[in-house]
């Protein structure tokens, strides 16, 4: 048998109000699974960063997620305007957020930095003008 | 004692079996089965909300009578901030505390006493820094519960200090036995109690191994001869202790705004405290120092215990402070060992599917299979809260798919179809019949 589960989610473009639902459906899974707490905060954590992020730059996108008793994985991809600098995207506090997002109180450059904290492993894949997705894996057990 | 105790119970008489508390229940703890209303024990957090809504009163909630308070020589009343909003023009809180001695007790402490030590050691420890931040109070038991079995990651922040309930029981029978010079086991200390989470609380205290507190008394079941006593008092006997910190405890805020620091939230009502908690959980609330978070709204005044309507209670507790001072009571030095938590908060993964991970994940994918199915309209006849609450029922091995109304309907209508074209075709061919 197949232990895993694999979710598809919708994440709607602009829609602040909105974003955040995928993480916490994900979420809920995982504590009825019985996941350990400390990976289900960290799935919850960088999923919601990501849906944000496909939000505020990306005009939405699409979450996929594969849960299995080992890791938890998170493709997220969309069709926005990708990264120019990786390096820079990933520091802390820079932000490449307009203004009126960031009067909603996002949109501070901490997103980038906490998925990769959050995560085991973190790949992007991006292409100016094409899109970004995101290959983020979270352990069950996180390596020591 | 039963290892589920819950102040919250049904009575099957009354119960119409409507779904009204199912869909209300913040945990899904309750079910519809055979027409009458059962509450999962394990899932339930007493938190009321099912009294608050039943229609036909058939949730009841399980507190003491006064006259339990005869079997000690000693009678120590602990009333609630909150009992004090109850009464109309009241501008003497000695009126209340004087009546309770009318009804039967030897003494009173109040418990917004306690609640100013509370306050005090928060503070304290606050400033030690030695509190994981955000702190979330630790007051409601209901939220307590709440946090306990769906919030694991959070069990860590909850304060543990005890409730001013649990202190003021064992600051007044301590003050007592010397007082009197009787043993502890003679002096009985009663909580007024504006909800059933307390009550739940002294039977199966989470903090500590047993609670000081021997009894619980609904506000409205001593309201109506508290009120007579007040009424025909001769004299006030001056009786109050306890400032504006202390009395501030009965509605929400009034435990963040006693740390004297900005950074504070306070939300009330079960639905937005699971609002705060989620986020709380996924980070998304910082630079905050202090979470109180009460299950009923508006606060203790808000419990459905209580007689009057929570925002009127809240009112005259507004202008009874006014008068008073900021704080009374103090600890000097050290902080007492008595007023911390003797257990941890440890968390119980009721709604967990399966101990197995690969069964949980298999039984899951069945879920997510089944809710294919039904109607997503969450209607409730069933007897679940919701078609996906109705899943995990099926999966779980409690519930059929044909509970459903509308997959029953169907059913039906295929057993109908087949019947009435039984009626319509010849039940043997015109070749059939020449063979036989």
């Amino acid at each position: 048998m197949n232990n895993t589960l694999s979710f598809d989610y919708i994440v709607p473009g602009d829609d602040f109000t909105r974003a955040g639902e995928a993480s916490s459906d994900v979420k809920h899974k995982l504590k009825q699974i019985g996941y350990d707490p400390d990976a289900i905060r960290r799935v919850a954590i960088a999923m919601y960063e990501g849906e944000i992020n496909m939000v505020i730059h990306a005009g939405g996108g699409k979450a996929h997620v594969e849960i299995s008793p080992e890791k938890i994985e998170m493709i997220l991809a969309d069709h926005g305007p990708g990264i120019r600098d990786i390096d820079l995207a990933m520091r802390e506090g820079y932000s490449t957020a307009p203004d009126n997002v960031r009067a909603l109180g996002f949109g501070a450059g901490m997103g980038m930095s906490n998925m990769k904290k959050c995560s085991d492993t973190m790949e992007i894949d991006t292409k100016v003008g094409k899109g970004t997705t995101l290959h983020m894996t979270v352990l069950a057990k996180k390596k020591q | 004692m039963n290892q589920f105790f819950h102040s919250v119970t049904l009575d099957k008489d009354k119960c119409m079996g409507c779904t009204n508390c199912i869909k209300r229940c913040p945990t899904e703890a309750i079910r519809v089965r055979g027409g009458k209303a059962r509450i999962i024990s394990e899932r339930c957090i007493d938190c009321g909300e099912c009294i608050r809504v039943c229609p036909h009163h058939a949730k009841k909630a399980k507190s003491d009578s006064l006259d339990m308070i005869q079997n000690f020589k000693y009678k120590i009343a602990l009333p609630a901030p909150t009992l004090y909003g109850q009464f109309n023009n009241l501008d003497d809180i000695d009126i209340v505390l004087t009546g309770l001695k009318d009804i039967g007790f030897d003494e009173v402490f109040e418990v917004s006493r306690s609640a100013e030590l509370v306050s005090e050691v928060t503070r304290k420890l606050m400033q030690e820094g030695k509190l994981e931040k955000p702190v979330i109070s630790s007051a409601c038991p209901a939220v307590v519960r709440l946090i306990r079995v769906r919030f694991p990651d959070l069990c860590s922040h909850v304060l543990q200090l005890n409730s001013p309930m649990e202190t003021a029981a064992r600051i007044a029978k301590r003050e007592a036995m010397k007082k009197t010079g009787l043993p502890r086991s003679q002096i009985g200390a009663f909580f007024i109690t504006p909800c059933p989470a307390k009550v739940t609380a002294i039977r199966m205290p989470i903090s500590c191994k047993k609670s000081e507190v021997d009894g619980a008394i609904a506000i409205s079941e001593i309201f109506a001869k508290l009120a007579a006593a007040m009424e025909n008092l001769k004299t006030v006997e001056p009786l109050a202790r306890s400032g504006i910190i202390g009395v501030g405890w009965a509605s929400s805020g009034g435990e963040s705004s006693a740390l004297l620091n900005d950074k504070y939230l306070a939300a009330d009502g079960i639905e937005n405290v699971i609002r705060v908690l989620e986020e709380l959980e996924d980070e998304k609330i910082r630079e905050l120092n202090f979470i109180e978070l009460n299950a009923c709204s508006g606060g203790c005044v808000g419990g459905v215990l209580c007689v009057e309507n929570a925002y009127v209670a809240k009112a005259r507790l507004q202008r009874l402070r006014r008068y008073l001072p900021v704080s009374q009571n103090h600890i000097d030095g050290r902080i007492p060992g008595g007023m911390k938590w003797q257990k941890n908060l440890l968390f119980t993964p009721v709604l967990k599917l399966s101990d197995d991970m690969n069964e949980a994940l298999r039984m899951m994918a069945e879920i997510d299979e089944i809710c294919e199915e039904l109607p997503g309209l969450d209607c409730g006849s069933c007897g679940a809260p919701t078609c996906r609450a109705l899943a995990e029922d099926i999966v779980r091995g409690f519930a059929k798919k044909n509970q459903c109304i509308f997959i029953m309907r169907k059913e039906i209508k295929n057993v109908a179809d087949a019947l009435s074209s039984m009626g319509t075709f010849p039940l043997l061919s015109d070749e059939e019949e020449k063979k036989s």
